[in-house]
């Protein structure tokens, strides 16, 4: 096993010698995407005309399916097949492996006669146009026997328990640290279900090569879709080319598949022609995950000068019945501040609710919106400014294992963030400034995220005409892998950026995790740099091995890589005249990478202060961003334009988690108010005035060879923090029930005689 | 989506023939609301005659001194003519407050003031609706939801009407030109346009079956300032929670009913010296509250006051320039 210490070695990307590592490149497949000509997993073209399939999903949240009438639907104009459990082709059980290693089991549509969740899919119907379909869709006619749905998280708190595998987290003794501090803060918030609403819905096109299903889908991640995929049609995993070359958006909601990529693929199969699924809108709602609603209850007990002496942040949060997934909330806290006496941890409740998941910074993205509104409230007891009561708190070493930090900029950040946004101008005492018919305050917020190197494999190969060409089943969804993988290779064999080709999202490439956690540019970029640099050595074991090359007879240890030209002192040669003499049908080879045996003797994470001025109307309760600054530490940038875009992304979501963003649940019926993208409010360009994310210098050599870490999901934590605090320095109220809608902040108004 | 037939109309008469011969024939200009209530089936029209390209799509003078907008004309093309500008500045303020440019693009004025709620139980067809199924009941009641009638609701339906420009042309006086199924062209106050849900939710304007709405005319302009303001989520693309429109003397509310409302009351207690809080207070008296709604009476209160101090601030403005 390698150690991080073999990374401090330099190599192209850290050397930089081109500069093609951070500069804000344009996006690969940029062109593509804005005129529409990228096409996503539905637009792809089939080799003959496709059917078109369309779910249909519950109408109840828990019960069974009692009775089934498919007839009307059958009878319809240009439908093909109507299924539902009792005429689904036959499919594993769920989770059933039959290849020990597959990264996903079986994952049957249609499986049997439970409801389990409102808008679970539960029958499907393919006809040859959409619309055909969609009609035909409304014609199946479902009995259900319901059981009363158990849907109320509020109401459900006290049946939470631990979720499975977990304990608290305690250091010291929390109880009586708390009891003992001179300040302290008791509070609780909370935070409602998200859904990813991704500008592409979920989709899939499938069609069968004899034995091989071939399937384009909107997948954040490749190898578990394939296997998933080979598990539930019960065929060996080679025998399905999985492809996602596109992606409208991921944010954790395309970690998984869902039904319509097993849908697609057995219908294809059924039908003998392709068919291809969509989510719709909808349905995206509810039939795929959402980030579950939280409590968040934070206790800080503090000494006089701001010192915590006890901190503790629970977490209650529900998932799915069947399901396990836990958000987070509290993990983040466990790095963020120093205090003697500490405890975190989580309480789960299995709900009659949609599938509860991953969302963009999950954990942080939540937990950030109580903590870090915690430290301003407790700011202000202290008679503190908020920078420096973190400031104040800021542990040496990691404060729950000890662990030296890999780099940990936080201070930095918040200073310079402070600086450069006017902090000082802001008044301590809520409610002072006026600019006409707004109040004005400012707030901050730290920004942590955790950062992660997973295994994975690239391959990369050389042509007669010098062109790279980078191979990866990794994902770009919408973040910018395309761009930054063309930058490592060609900055690691010294070529125009206009020579580099970039293949992904494609089971039949070399294998990489994917696009979630923010470990994508890392962990898929490590393994191309390892790539690119034994691709540099098989060129120069050629070039100087070759009786025809200037570099005849050399040690292939000194050559170079530049400019398309391979070289050593003043002997050189171009590359596509090497390879098209000495291997004219090209070079290919592969690399891997793999985390340091000894990462984990760092603490690892990436760090950001955000500082906001928000404009409040007193008359109507309504919020508008003015000016909004992230500045971050994560690493060596990559490409400091998709990097910004990233930063500023996740800081737009913050705002849209503040004031925005939430799906209520209709505890009659277990189904989820806003259906649709008028109804669930992300936030718009109008709410947003200047924004502008700054990444720090930063080169962090325990985290891979290229010394970056992940940009994804960092802006998204602390941000909306920073708009309620922001909120509460403008008017003097707070508002501990997310998203701070004009409704609730204009009772707080109302009540201070505003 | 059901399959539907479809033609273009040449002449106002022609379509309105066609709606009339044609069963479950409805009009379409702009599509931007009935297209995506086809998709969901809410609505299910077997025959569709497409009115956009009638040639009344301009914007006229007349002879009184007002103007005379067609139906056809975009809610981009009147938000942004001159003389609704300059002498209608709060038409073009709630124009522009509602939807997103694309739509608006699209949108008619005679489509917008025939828009549908945007109550989500109307949109959730796994849910009953007395607007979509007359007698099936109303989810939204027992619902928890802010956006919901405080004026004028029933037992039956607590929607809001969407539209901002409807409540801005309600304090413009405006009239409604149409043409009806016998021929006849007919004119009225665009405040008696739109119905109370009462028992009959899925009846919301008093247009009746095959009514072509041609124009809208606006009267000479009212003394006094205008100004619209709308409270709402977020500041782009969000029905209002509340709006004002005031124009000179007039007041009506949006975001509160089933309907534009024109708050006669409170302009009565106004002229007579009261306060706009006890305007309002005399307005909303019978308001009937929800947990959820209820925020919209102190919310209407603080807007009315603060819109019609913006539109005096106006009126002065222009009479200094």
């Amino acid at each position: 096993m390698s150690s991080v210490h073999d990374w401090a070695a330099p190599n192209p990307v850290t050397t930089n010698r081109s500069g093609l590592i951070g500069k804000p490149v344009d996006r690969y497949e940029g062109p593509l995407k804005v005129t529409g000509t990228a096409p996503y997993a539905y637009e792809v073209q089939p080799p003959s005309p496709p059917a078109y399939g369309v779910m249909v999903g519950a109408t109840i949240a828990a019960g069974r399916i009692a009775d089934v009438d498919i007839a009307a639907a059958e009878a319809s104009p240009g439908v093909l097949a109507v299924w539902t459990h009792r005429n689904v082709p036959s499919q594993p059980p769920r989770g059933a492996k039959a290849h020990p290693r597959s990264t996903a089991g079986s994952s049957p549509a249609l499986e049997n006669d439970r409801v389990s969740y409102f808008g679970q899919p539960v029958a499907f119907v393919v006809a040859d146009t959409l619309e055909n379909a969609v009609a035909a869709s409304m014609l199946v006619n479902l009995t259900y026997e319901a059981d009363a749905p158990d849907v109320d998280f509020a109401a459900s708190l006290d049946a939470a328990g631990q979720p499975p595998g977990e304990q608290d987290v305690e250091i010291g003794n929390f109880e009586d640290g708390f009891a003992a501090s001179g300040v302290k803060l008791d509070e609780t918030w909370t935070t409602p279900i998200q859904n990813h609403c991704q500008m592409e819905p979920c989709a899939s096109i499938a069609w069968w090569e004899g034995d091989v299903c071939v399937a384009h889908t909107s997948i954040q991640m490749v190898k578990p879709a394939q296997h998933g995929l080979a598990e539930t049609l019960g065929i060996d995993r080679d025998a399905v080319h999985l492809m996602t070359r596109y992606i409208g958006g991921g944010f954790g909601g395309k970690g998984q598949t869902y039904d319509d990529l097993t849908l697609a693929a057995l219908a294809a199969r059924a039908l003998k022609q392709p068919v291809k699924v969509a989510f719709t809108r909808q349905q995206m709602m509810h039939g795929t995950i959402h980030r579950p609603a939280t409590v968040q209850r934070v206790r800080l007990g503090a000494d006089k000068d701001g010192r915590l002496n006890a901190f503790s942040l629970m977490t209650w949060t529900h998932c799915h019945r069947s399901g396990s997934f836990t958000e987070h909330a509290s993990n983040f806290a466990r790095a963020l501040y120093a205090a003697p006496n500490r405890l975190t941890g989580h309480r789960l409740v299995r709900l009659d609710l949609p599938h509860a998941g991953p969302m963009r910074a999950p954990g942080e993205a939540s937990g950030t919106l109580s903590l870090e509104c915690a430290m301003d409230e407790l700011a202000e007891q202290l008679g503190l400014d908020p920078v420096d009561l973190r400031i104040r708190n800021e542990p040496p070493v990691d404060p729950e294992n000890g662990r030296p930090f890999s780099q940990r900029q936080l201070v930095r950040c918040l200073r310079e963030g402070a600086q450069l946004f006017g902090w000082e101008r802001r008044t301590a005492k809520p409610g002072q400034v006026r600019d006409g018919r707004w109040l004005v305050g400012m707030g901050m917020a730290a920004a942590i995220r955790g950062n992660f190197l997973l295994p994975a494999k690239c391959s990369f190969s050389v042509d007669a005409e010098g062109v790279i060409t980078v191979r990866q089943g990794m994902t770009d969804i919408g973040t910018g892998t395309y761009t930054v993988l063309a930058q490592i290779a060609a900055e690691t064999l010294g070529v125009p950026l206009g020579k580099v080709v970039v293949e992904i999202g494609d089971s039949e490439l070399p294998p990489a995790p994917g696009s979630g956690g923010q470990f994508g540019a890392a962990t898929a970029g490590s393994a191309a740099l390892a790539a690119g640099m034994n691709l540099r050595k098989a060129l120069a074991e050629l070039a100087t091995g070759d009786p025809r090359s200037p570099l005849y007879g050399d040690d292939p240890e000194l050559v170079t890589f530049q400019d398309g030209v391979i070289a050593i002192e003043n002997k050189s040669e171009t590359l596509a005249a090497l390879v098209a003499r000495a291997a004219p049908e090209g070079l290919t080879v592969e690399g891997d990478s793999r985390p340091a045996a000894d990462m984990r003797e760092w603490s690892t994470q990436t760090y950001g202060g955000h500082f906001c001025e928000v404009g409040v109307d007193p008359v109507t309760g309504e919020v508008r961003v003015r000016r909004m600054l992230g500045v971050f530490a994560a690493g060596r940038i990559l490409n400091a334009k998709t990097a910004k875009s990233q930063l500023t992304g996740g800081m737009i979501w913050g705002i849209a988690s503040a004031l925005h963003e939430g799906n209520a649940v209709d505890p009659r019926h277990g189904s989820l108010l806003a259906q649709d993208l008028a109804q669930y409010l992300v936030t718009v360009q109008a709410d947003v005035g200047e924004l502008d994310a700054i990444m720090l210098d930063e080169v962090d050599d325990k985290a891979n060879p290229m010394g970056i870490k992940g940009v994804g999901e960092l802006g998204n934590s602390g941000a909306g923090a920073a708009v309620a605090n922001a909120i509460y320095n403008a008017c003097g109220v707070r508002v501990r029930d997310y998203p701070i809608t004009p409704d609730k902040l204009l009772a707080g108004l109302i009540a201070k005689g505003l | 989506m059901k399959a539907f037939t479809y033609e273009r109309a040449s002449d106002a008469r022609g379509a309105v023939e066609a709606v009339v011969n044609t069963p479950g024939a409805r009009f379409i200009a702009g599509g931007t609301n009935l297209l995506d209530l086809m998709k969901l089936e809410i609505e299910q029209p077997q025959h569709l005659v497409d009115v956009s390209r009638l040639p009344i799509a301009g914007i006229e003078d007349t002879d009184e001194g007002g103007l005379r907008i067609g139906a056809m004309a975009t809610n981009t093309r009147v938000a942004s003519d001159s003389r609704v500008r300059a002498r209608y500045r709060v038409l073009s303020q709630a124009i522009v407050s509602g939807a997103s440019g694309q739509l608006r693009n699209k949108a008619t004025t005679g489509g917008n003031l025939l828009q549908r709620t945007r109550c989500p139980y109307f949109y959730d067809t796994s849910k009953p609706c007395n607007k979509r199924r007359p007698g099936d009941g109303c989810a939204a009641i027992a619902g928890h939801i802010r956006e919901s009638a405080i004026l004028g609701a029933s037992t039956a339906c607590i929607a809001v009407h969407p539209s901002d420009m409807a409540v801005a042309l309600v304090a413009l006086d405006a009239e409604v030109e149409t043409l009806s199924p016998a021929g006849h062209a007919r004119r009225f106050p665009l405040m008696e346009l739109h119905r109370l849900p009462g028992d009959t939710p899925h009846l919301e304007t008093h247009l009746i079956p095959g009514e072509l709405i041609t124009a809208v005319v606006l009267p000479p302009p009212p003394p006094g300032g205008q100004q619209y303001r709308k409270a709402r989520d977020r500041a782009s693309y969000a029905t209002a929670h509340a709006s004002v429109a005031i124009a000179g003397g007039r007041i009506a509310l949006g975001g509160l009913a089933h309907k534009p409302w024109r708050a006669v009351d409170a302009e009565a207690a106004l002229a007579d010296g009261a306060s706009p809080a006890e305007a309002m207070a005399r307005e909303l008296k019978d308001a009937a509250l929800r947990d959820e709604n209820a925020f919209k009476v102190p919310l209407a209160t603080r807007l009315v006051a603060a819109t019609i101090a913006e539109a005096q601030a106006q009126a002065g403005a222009g009479r200094d320039a």
